[in-house]
């Protein structure tokens, strides 16, 4: 995809509820395209979650739903299960709930327990079969997915030296990564022979990885490339051989491939990839920034270009950013000022 | 938490003498260190019956602000170089401060350079948000740094 010209990231909405900082967001998959009207969950130190639907006929999104009385103290995470049938929420409270939309109500239908504390994120592998968690007890968790809602833990992974902030699993793969306040990012698969889980590879500073706490992770649209933010206040691209990781080859590992430095100066929360390919990054300084690859770079690997640098894009830190997952060009941003706003990226004339 | 106290004969020193100012709403483009100090000098220590500012733990030079780029840098030092309270004293600056300006100036706490003996990573945990969150939710935490904050006048 080729963005040649000038760009605008355009405030359609400001989403106003939450009465604490927002800390996450996560949009429903399979939802806004078709007729079917797009939906963002938001989670928040106010210890709720809201669910925001969009209205097909004026195209604004309206609070539909507050879950609370769940969590007892911040929910920092949520993620919808690929399927969009069930919402998983991470919260300090060293719990993770599980929500089923039901009769036009969300309940909690199962709640996942284990964790000594803070659990920072959670999230649902390609095929819905596992969900993974994580938090200040520097663990992960996998959980496999049961019938009737029933979670079973199948692994307990250390190998993180602190605080874990992060797990995303590879887009295709049953692969899982990890980042954490110990500067690394950690990925790790099931051992073909003793189905246990293991840590494969270790991103860290000698690996010309991160050298402050890496806060995000996002991988691109074919899964070969993933982009890491951190409180070193760069982006790294990173990239692996696809079709050696299909077929299961125990050495495709992933290698740096790119440090985009010089454009953050506060810490990087959140950082999510575009299906067409566009970077977004929240930072610690209000603003809200968009990289693409810098297609006419002749320099061996990819390079990436700022495409825009939206300043005050908040009042407050941005804690996540997140591209609708229909609409390519449609964003949620969410903030300490305890607004989430939507956001769409226009072509200038 | 320990049953000793991690540094029993902590130097105190008078409080320095105040200016009065009067009461000013707040005007969002102008910070002046010294106001930020009025917030912070009599917070109470973790353990002792004093003043931060009484046991130079904090002094007007520990401000500093960088209006242009909406920053403010407080620096403390820690009576004692193995300091375990460094932290909590960190988080009780940070809900001090919380409320009195414009959320879009930044606040970073450090420990003085070379006044603590893990000054990297006590450093890395007054500065990550998340962290400072997390223990301000935690109760027993929560309630000492309100005993810090709002002990009565010494």
């Amino acid at each position: 995809m080729n963005f040649a010209g000038d760009f605008d990231l355009m405030e359609k909405q400001i989403l106003v509820g939450h009465t604490d900082r927002v800390w996450s967001l996560a949009w429903k998959p399979a939802t806004g395209v078709d007729g079917i009207p797009a939906v963002l969950a938001s989670c928040s130190g106010d210890k709720t979650v809201r669910i925001w639907e969009q209205s097909p006929a004026t195209g604004s999104f309206q609070c539909k739903a507050v879950l609370e009385e769940t969590h007892t103290r911040t929910v920092r995470s949520c993620a919808w299960s690929p399927s969009g049938k069930l919402l998983a929420t991470g919260s300090f409270d060293a719990t993770t709930a599980i929500w089923e939309h039901v009769g036009g109500d969300y309940e909690c239908v199962s709640t996942l327990e284990g964790h000594e504390n803070e659990v920072k994120s959670v999230s649902w592998n390609a095929s819905g079969s596992l969900l993974a968690t994580c938090g200040r007890d520097k663990s992960v968790w996998i959980w496999e997915v049961l019938p009737g809602n029933e979670f079973e833990c199948v692994s307990v992974l250390q190998g993180h030296t602190q605080d874990v902030k992060m797990v995303q699993w590879h887009p295709s793969l049953d692969i899982l990564f990890s980042c954490s306040y110990d500067n690394t990012i950690k990925i790790w698969a099931e051992d073909g022979d003793t189905d246990d889980w293991r840590c494969v590879q270790t991103l860290g500073e000698s690996d010309s990885g991160h050298t402050s706490s890496v806060w995000a992770l996002s991988f691109n649209s074919d899964g070969g490339k993933m982009v890491t933010c951190s409180d070193d206040l760069t982006l790294k691209i990173w990239g692996a051989d696809i079709t050696r990781m299909q077929s299961g080859d125990g050495n495709a590992s992933w290698s740096h491939l790119c440090t985009l430095s010089g454009y953050h100066d506060r810490t990087i929360f959140s950082v999510h990839w575009s299906r067409e390919g566009i970077i977004a990054s929240g930072a610690a300084d209000d603003a809200i920034r968009l990289f693409v690859e810098n297609k006419d770079c002749l320099v061996d690997g990819p390079t990436y270009q700022l495409l825009l640098k939206k300043d005050k894009a908040h009042d407050m830190d941005v804690n996540s950013v997140k591209w609708s997952s229909m609409e390519s060009r449609l964003l949620a941003s969410a903030s300490d000022d305890g607004m989430i706003k939507i956001w769409e990226l226009v072509s200038l004339p | 938490m320990t049953l000793g106290l991690i540094n029993a004969n902590p130097v105190v020193h008078a409080k320095k003498e105040r200016v009065a100012r009067t009461e000013e709403p707040h005007d969002d483009d102008a910070i002046d260190p010294l106001e930020i100090y009025e917030y912070v000098r009599d917070i109470r220590d973790p353990e002792h019956p004093y003043s931060l500012e009484q046991l130079s733990v904090l002094s007007e030079e520990s401000i500093t602000v960088d209006e242009k780029l909406g920053r403010i840098l407080i620096t403390f030092t820690p009576t004692i170089q193995h300091c375990s309270m460094a932290t909590v004293i960190g988080l009780c600056l940070r809900e001090k401060l919380k409320d009195c300006f414009h959320p879009h100036f930044k606040v970073d706490i450090k420990v003085a350079p070379g006044s603590h003996a893990d000054e990297e990573s006590v450093n890395k945990q007054l500065n990550d948000k998340e962290r400072v969150a997390a223990a301000l939710e935690i109760p027993n935490l929560r309630q000492l740094v309100d005993e810090c904050l709002y002990s009565s006048e010494l």
